[in-house]
């Protein structure tokens, strides 16, 4: 059996959860003797592409084409699924990125085959893949198995370890489909990047801040904690609706969700949606002056104290640790 | 312009979930269902779409007789007509899409929108996947939507930003907060929405292509150490980060 993976690249550079992707089908190919098939889409990305074999790839398919350089929807899936059927793939895998999220559906509706979406778990039963996911925000957690002969998984960006390269290159092949006119009927013309911050969706590290600070000027202390940590700045809903802070650093069940190393919530309170988005970070730290807030709940480390004493000794004794 | 929403009855989002007898769904007893709060903002452009437009809107959900509440709430902020999809089994985010994909083809709408995902099971998936089985092209997420000359261009959040699209119509759209601001049903509104009909018809075959086993409640986590009251607390607290957890 095959699995194909699609390899996602933004820029010509692969995204961490790219590597995650083509690291765990391996290590699904391997319980059912198969092999990994990795597919790049984009444009000029053939000279990235052989990096994929050292997580795990047998065989990297590259689609090249001008009008791929930026995602588009139809022409992408058009190819992922053609390459799907040309390698008799049964299993197709997908990073639960934005992008990934958006061509999963396409893909699965093509091959006529099962989704399942952000995937925090991928275990071989038998002969068969068991899929573990988050379903009700969060609050619990659904074991399923894709019964259509043809299956398509996104995973969880963070969740699954890409572990390091092992420097191995894996033979590349262009791949090439015909695509129609109808294929690039939706196209992206333009990326507004939001002024080169980090995104709480890529970051290994999160400072959040909630209501407790008052007011937009008491992120001052976060966007310093945030700097010396090599963090992205978070927001609560509260603080968001408040238009203290833009939409996009929303955490929670209507803003995004999250699973860096080490998530940092300052005076949030931890309601059952803001933990929704956040309570499967690795380790979680809790800076609240209420010892009965809920977040101290789902917090590796906390203390209860006033954040406008706290944050900022503690942004001096990383830097110090950190020699900055 | 014809417009459509696809609108699901769900959880309301602070309801307490636990797992019922069989293992697999959800114990529905005192939980409180729902409009999805994406599929609000989907309504509401729908009903912003056409109070500029001019044209009309149908509100469609799939499931059993309690989505009428849902469908009644969307008729009373304005939506003019209402479908219901009758189906009181469990089918998956394949098996909605199909029932949903079947109806609009029928009505052909312009326009139509889900909210980007479901607040039950997350999936994120049927609006594109309806899409697709419609041969129309979507963008996903979107936070911002004009539409003139018979194209629309639109925002939707990705890592990092924001994509700009432009698309020809028809087309499906998936809303994310940030859309709009959904309004509340009027009196008026909910005094004529009674009269509204609700068209009930059998959703199309269940094809679902995904078994559940199981459902659980995910593991507690161990209680957290309070590591200090005051400012004394910080050194310890950066060593385990460093030395426990090794994440700085
Ligand atoms: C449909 C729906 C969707 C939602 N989606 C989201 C979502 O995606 N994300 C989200 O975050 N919320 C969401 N919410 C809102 C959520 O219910 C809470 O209202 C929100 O998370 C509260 O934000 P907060 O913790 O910043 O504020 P609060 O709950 O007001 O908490 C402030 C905290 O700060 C502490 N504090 C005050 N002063 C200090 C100080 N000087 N030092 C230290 N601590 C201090 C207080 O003890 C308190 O615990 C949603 C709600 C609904 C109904
Ligand atoms: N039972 C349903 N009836 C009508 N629309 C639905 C139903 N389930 C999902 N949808 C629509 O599809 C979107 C995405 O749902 P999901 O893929 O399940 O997360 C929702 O926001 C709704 O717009």
């Amino acid at each position: 059996m095959k699995i194909l993976v699609f390899a996602e690249q933004r820029d010509n550079k692969f995204k961490k959860p790219a590597f995650e992707a083509v690291k765990t089908a391996r290590m699904l190919a391997d319980r059912l003797s198969g092999e990994v098939v990795a597919i790049v889409v984009g444009d000029n990305v053939q000279s990235i592409a052989p990096a994929l074999g050292g997580y795990g790839a047998h065989k990297i398919l590259v689609a090249e084409d001008g009008r791929l350089a930026r995602y588009a929807p139809g022409a992408y899936a058009s190819i992922v699924a053609e390459a799907a059927r040309v390698q008799q793939a049964t299993v197709v895998v997908l990073s639960a990125t934005a992008l990934g999220k958006d061509l999963s559906p396409r893909v699965a509706v093509k091959l006529d085959a099962g989704l399942a979406s952000e995937c925090t778990g991928l275990t071989v039963e038998g002969e068969e893949i068991v899929a573990t996911r988050p379903v009700f925000a969060g609050k619990a957690l659904t074991q399923l198995k894709i019964t259509s002969t043809v299956k398509v998984y996104t995973l969880r960006p963070n969740v699954f370890s890409s572990g390091e390269t092992n420097g191995t290159s894996a033979p590349v092949e262009k791949f090439s489909v015909s695509l129609t006119e109808q294929d690039f009927s939706c196209v992206v013309k333009e990326v507004k990047a939001s002024s080169g911050k980090l995104d709480v969706a890529e970051a290994n590290i999160i400072v959040t801040g909630g209501r407790g600070l008052k007011g937009p000027e008491g992120f001052g202390m976060i966007e310093d904690l945030a700097g010396a940590l090599g963090a992205a700045v978070g927001a609560s809903r509260a603080v968001v609706d408040a238009g203290w802070r833009p939409h996009e650093e929303q955490v929670g069940q209507t803003g995004k969700t999250v699973s860096p190393s080490l998530y940092v919530a300052v005076a949030v309170s931890g309601a059952i949606q803001h933990l929704a988005g956040m309570s499967s970070s690795k380790y979680i730290v809790a800076v609240n002056k209420d010892k009965d807030a809920p977040i101290f709940q789902v917090a590796t480390y906390g203390i209860v104290a006033d954040a406008f004493e706290i944050v900022p000794a503690l942004a001096a004794e990383v830097k110090k640790l950190l020699g900055k | 312009m014809k417009l459509a929403a696809c609108i699901n009855h769900v959880p309301d989002t602070a309801a307490k979930i636990s797992i019922a007898a069989d293992g697999k769904t959800i114990d529905k007893t005192g939980v409180t269902y729902v409009i999805s709060p994406y599929d609000e903002f989907a309504v509401e452009e729908c009903l912003r779409l056409k109070e500029k437009n001019g044209g009309d809107v149908t509100v469609i959900s799939l499931g059993g007789d309690t989505h009428r509440e849902t469908l009644r709430k969307a008729l009373a902020m304005g939506a003019d007509k209402a479908v219901l999809l009758k189906d009181d089994g469990v089918r998956d985010s394949f098996g909605v899409a199909r029932a949903l994909a079947d109806e609009l083809k029928e009505l052909s709408p312009d326009i139509v929108f889900f909210g980007k995902q479901s607040v039950d099971y997350d999936d994120g998936a049927v609006g594109v996947m309806v899409a697709e089985m419609l041969g129309l092209p979507s963008v996903s997420v979107v936070v911002k939507l004009d539409i003139a000359g018979g194209k629309a261009t639109a925002e939707r959040e990705v890592e990092g930003g924001r994509e700009v699209v432009e698309t020809s119509l028809p087309a499906v759209f998936t809303a994310q907060k940030g859309l709009n601001e959904p309004r509340y049903p009027s009196l008026k509104g909910i005094m004529g929405a009674k009269s509204k009909p609700i068209e009930e018809r059998p959703a199309s075959p269940v094809t679902s292509k995904t078994e559940l086993l199981q459902t659980q409640k995910p593991s507690a986590k161990p209680a957290g150490r309070i590591i200090g009251t005051d400012v004394t607390a910080v050194p310890e607290l950066v060593r385990l980060l460093h030395e426990e957890a090794k994440v700085i």
